[in-house]
């Protein structure tokens, strides 16, 4: 009677688990073999004048400073164009939006966006900010082009963040005499900061590894200069010349020094590869620790 | 159909209210005078509408979509019908404040869960906020126990101690009627007989319209009672009669425990 | 009163124009294809972009057949679904139905993690040491194929396609599952012949979100599967697809009006509209699993 019957299945179900267990941990040794070739090939150029020398032919000289300035100016304005526009469309989506067929297409529109492939961003910045507006292959259009590709990362974690709110402090607040504005500042938008921070530096950490939109708008991948600063010497101070200026950036650069046959330069598209690698992951890291302070600090 | 009528000064008058959620009739004709600075509690067994027709005073569903309100809610002396469309409910909410069944403190000091009905009035004056945070807590018999910690998270205050902050948060803005949705529902014992002592306090400033699902706690601390049952009002009268001599069968069984 | 009820409209307004810029932005990526490929499509006629098997554009004797482009970009994400789904959807059940909570907090942001390196790192990748890892094994195998962009491709979307199952998965509520239990099931039978049904459609929209990214995916393909329009389907020899088509012309110096700038449109046009159908499709397979439980 108590004979066990189903002894197969049970060493399949053992099996199975060892399988997914192993599995999981071969993507993870995937990102530790890419790390570990990454690091032989690109650490012995990793000097402190790989940071601070412009690309060159020869590729001992070549460094990577047009590069990073680049992938920094270019994120600078993405955060400014993204962060008002992606933090106002979450909010109207959660908290004004009725339901009705406009709101059905806003979120079918959001969700589709987020899945467009990133070269056609790069096609639509081309045929817009570059040609129609004018604006050229610059750092704005970089920006700009980057900027609505996370557009819907930014929306999709301000709702989600927002949602999180329980009912209750909405209506505490409604009680109170408040005006839905008032209730939204007051109350909806500093909860919620915590998770819409993480989503957008989530977003910007996506951004700043991007390639293919902006090799399409035509970010060049030889710039040997630095763009006009931002401070001047004179009235007022503050210049935004560098917005219209030519501009590389990282990943950009990676991929042009991929493509040569030389070996050498393969190195160098290495050593880059190592420095963009932090910089996405201290960015993630960082939003992964936002999360949880902010976790931590409101409890319904 | 019966009209009641009650021998005080009235803060307000219920005339024919019907509320429609959607297509639900969820109130029907409902018919009540409020006593000005009594207790009113509404009774009835769950589902029966009484916190829909509290929510109604301070137009708490004008929130959600698909409400419908018909007939009156008059305000006295300026004998406005607040759940007329025409009405702002923002002005309404100023005037009429709420506690709800679960405490519900913003994630802010103390002092912040207080004065929040005067910042969104435009009050920032610092001496006039920390009067009428003092004042509140007073009343609210909350500031012995916060006054060294008010600008503390209100979230380490106690359960009990939280509804009170929130009862306090109501009570700042001077509201001229104080709803209460169950307050005492999420509290321990001890809890509850403070908020009870405090709504008895109260009284002499505001008025208040209470829902409860405890018998025993409309008895101890509200003048007037409206039994209701299927989005009808089924009896209305003085508290004491109510829990003596009830003039309906259907009051006479809710009451003895029959069911509900 | 009425200078609030103006700036709640103002500040309303506001909201809404930012809700509908995203509207706009979709408006204007279909405006830009159509109004710049206009011009190729009135030289090219549509069966002969739709049936010709050489892709030439840039040749003194230009021929426009995109099928090349179609072959490439449908080997490449065969390559990467075939790894993508099995890895993806074993990793969803062991997550879900397996792991230890602590395990399960640890495994899935590193999992994610590999949603996050950059892609042409996953290009350097492919070329500099898949391509001669697979060299060893398989002598044929040219320097640019498909074969190893559409490995890596697989690792890169294994996150999507994980992420997205193991959600619908964890939809299915516990009851349906201890029914199961309740019978004598192992956990394995439970997943395959309970939770996998249950949450078929949530599986499905996994497969269509994988199929989407491998289709839209460039750098990887830009990178290490050479940029020749090849019609064929054979994994070892080099290809181009629709996307590392775009790349290649912006690399170059194309003046805008020129026809050779229409062409990338024209491509684009294919590209977008593929994505957004698999997009709406898995849109509504993922409201539906959320709407059923």
């Amino acid at each position: 009677m108590w004979e066990y019957k189903g002894r197969l299945s049970k060493y399949l179900d053992k099996l199975f688990m060892i399988f997914g267990l192993l599995l999981c941990l071969t993507g993870l040794a995937v990102i530790t073999i890419l790390l570990i070739d990454l690091f032989i090939d690109g650490s012995p150029r990793l000097t402190l004048k790989f940071l601070i020398s412009y690309p060159s032919r020869s590729p001992e000289k070549a460094g990577i400073l047009s590069a990073w300035v680049g992938s920094f100016l270019v994120m600078f304005v993405t955060v400014f164009a993204a962060i008002p526009v992606g933090v106002a469309a979450g909010i109207y989506l959660e908290e004004y939006a009725p339901k009705n067929w406009v709101t059905d297409i806003m979120e079918i529109n959001i969700a589709n966006l987020s899945g467009v492939p990133s070269v056609i961003f790069g096609l639509l910045a081309l045929g817009v900010f570059v040609y129609m507006l004018g604006l050229g292959e610059s750092i704005l259009t970089g920006g700009l082009t980057l900027a609505l590709l996370v557009l819907p990362i930014v929306i999709m974690s301000t709702r989600e963040a927002i949602r999180a709110i329980p009912q209750a402090i909405r209506e505490a607040s409604y009680a109170c005499g408040a005006t839905r504005w008032q209730t939204v500042r007051w109350h909806v938008l500093p909860y919620s900061m915590g998770g819409i921070l993480t989503g957008v530096i989530i977003g910007l950490s996506r951004a700043i590894g991007e390639t293919a939109p902006l090799v399409t708008i035509g970010a060049l991948t030889f710039i040997a200069f630095l763009p006009s600063p931002p401070i001047s010497t004179e009235f007022p101070f503050i210049s935004f010349r560098w917005l219209l200026d030519q501009f590389t950036v990282m990943p950009v650069q990676i991929f042009n020094w991929v493509s040569r046959p030389q070996k050498e330069f393969h190195l160098n598209a290495a050593a880059a590869s190592i420095i963009l690698l932090l910089m996405t992951l201290i960015m993630n890291g960082f939003a992964i620790y936002l999360r949880y302070r902010f976790r931590r600090k409101i409890r319904w | 159909m019966v009209e009641y009528s009650i021998q005080e000064n009235l803060k307000a008058e219920v005339k024919n209210l019907d509320f429609f959620y959607g297509k639900n009739h969820v109130l029907k004709n409902i018919n009540i005078p409020i006593a000005d600075k009594k207790v009113t509690a509404l009774i009835g067994p769950s589902g029966c509408g009484k916190t829909t027709f509290l929510r109604c005073f301070n137009r708490m569903h004008d929130l959600y979509p698909g409400n419908r309100y018909e007939g009156e809610i008059i305000i006295y002396p300026e004998g406005i019908n607040i759940v007329s469309q025409s009405v702002d409910p923002i002005l309404v909410r100023m005037k009429i404040g709420m506690v709800f069944q679960k405490p519900n403190p913003f994630p802010k000091s103390v002092y912040e869960n207080v004065v929040f009905g005067l910042r969104i009035r435009g009050n920032h004056n610092r001496k006039y906020l920390d009067e009428v945070v003092e004042r509140s807590l007073m009343s609210a018999a909350l500031w012995d126990e916060v006054k060294d910690r008010l600008h503390k998270p209100a979230y380490d205050l106690s359960g009990g101690q939280q509804q009170r902050l929130c009862i306090a948060r109501a009570l700042a803005t001077n509201p001229e009627i104080l709803l209460f949705d169950e307050p005492t529902s999420a509290l321990d014992p001890i809890a509850t007989s403070k908020i009870e002592e405090l709504i008895d306090s109260l009284k002499k400033e505001v008025t208040i319209i209470i829902v409860t699902h405890n018998m025993q706690q409309a008895a101890r601390v509200s003048d007037y009672t409206a039994f209701m049952y299927l989005g009808t009002l089924v009896e209305f009268c003085k508290t004491e009669k109510m829990f003596t001599n009830p003039s309906q069968k259907l009051t006479e069984e809710y009451i003895s425990g029959r069911f509900g | 009163m009425g200078m609030r009820s103006k700036k709640e409209g103002t500040v309303e307004a506001l909201l809404f124009f930012s809700g509908a810029f995203s509207i706009v932005v979709t408006g204007a990526i279909v405006f830009v294809l159509f109004y710049e490929s206009l011009r190729f499509f009135k030289e090219v006629s549509l069966i002969e972009f739709f049936t010709g098997t050489v892709w030439s554009p840039l040749f003194s004797n230009p021929r426009f057949g995109v099928l090349p482009l179609v072959a490439g970009t449908l080997l490449t994400t065969i390559i990467a679904l075939l790894v993508a789904l099995p890895a993806g959807l074993v990793t969803a059940i062991y997550i879900s139905e397996y792991a230890p909570r602590g395990l399960k907090e640890v495994l899935k942001p590193l999992l994610e993690l590999l949603a996050a390196i950059p892609t042409v790192v996953y290009g350097y990748f492919a070329l500099l040491f898949v391509t001669p890892l697979l060299q060893k094994f398989i002598p044929n195998l040219s320097g640019f194929n498909a074969l190893s962009p559409g490995i890596i491709m697989g690792v890169m979307i294994i996150p999507y396609v994980s992420s997205v199952s193991e959600d619908a998965m964890s939809s299915v509520p516990m009851y349906i599952k201890e029914g199961a239990y309740a019978m004598g099931a192992t956990r394995l039978q439970t997943a395959f012949r309970v939770v996998v049904p249950a949450s078929f459609s949530g599986i499905g929209a996994a497969f269509i979100i994988g199929s989407s990214r491998a289709i839209g995916e460039t750098m990887v393909v830009a990178i290490a599967a050479g940029m020749m329009p090849n019609w064929t389907f054979n994994p070892l020899e080099p290809v181009q697809t629709f996307t590392s088509y775009i790349v290649q012309i912006s690399l170059g110096d194309v003046p805008h009006g020129t026809f050779e700038y229409s062409t990338i449109f024209a491509v684009g046009v294919v590209l977008f509209f593929i994505t957004l159908g698999l997009n709406v499709i898995s849109f509504f397979l993922r409201r539906r699993f959320r709407e059923s439980y």
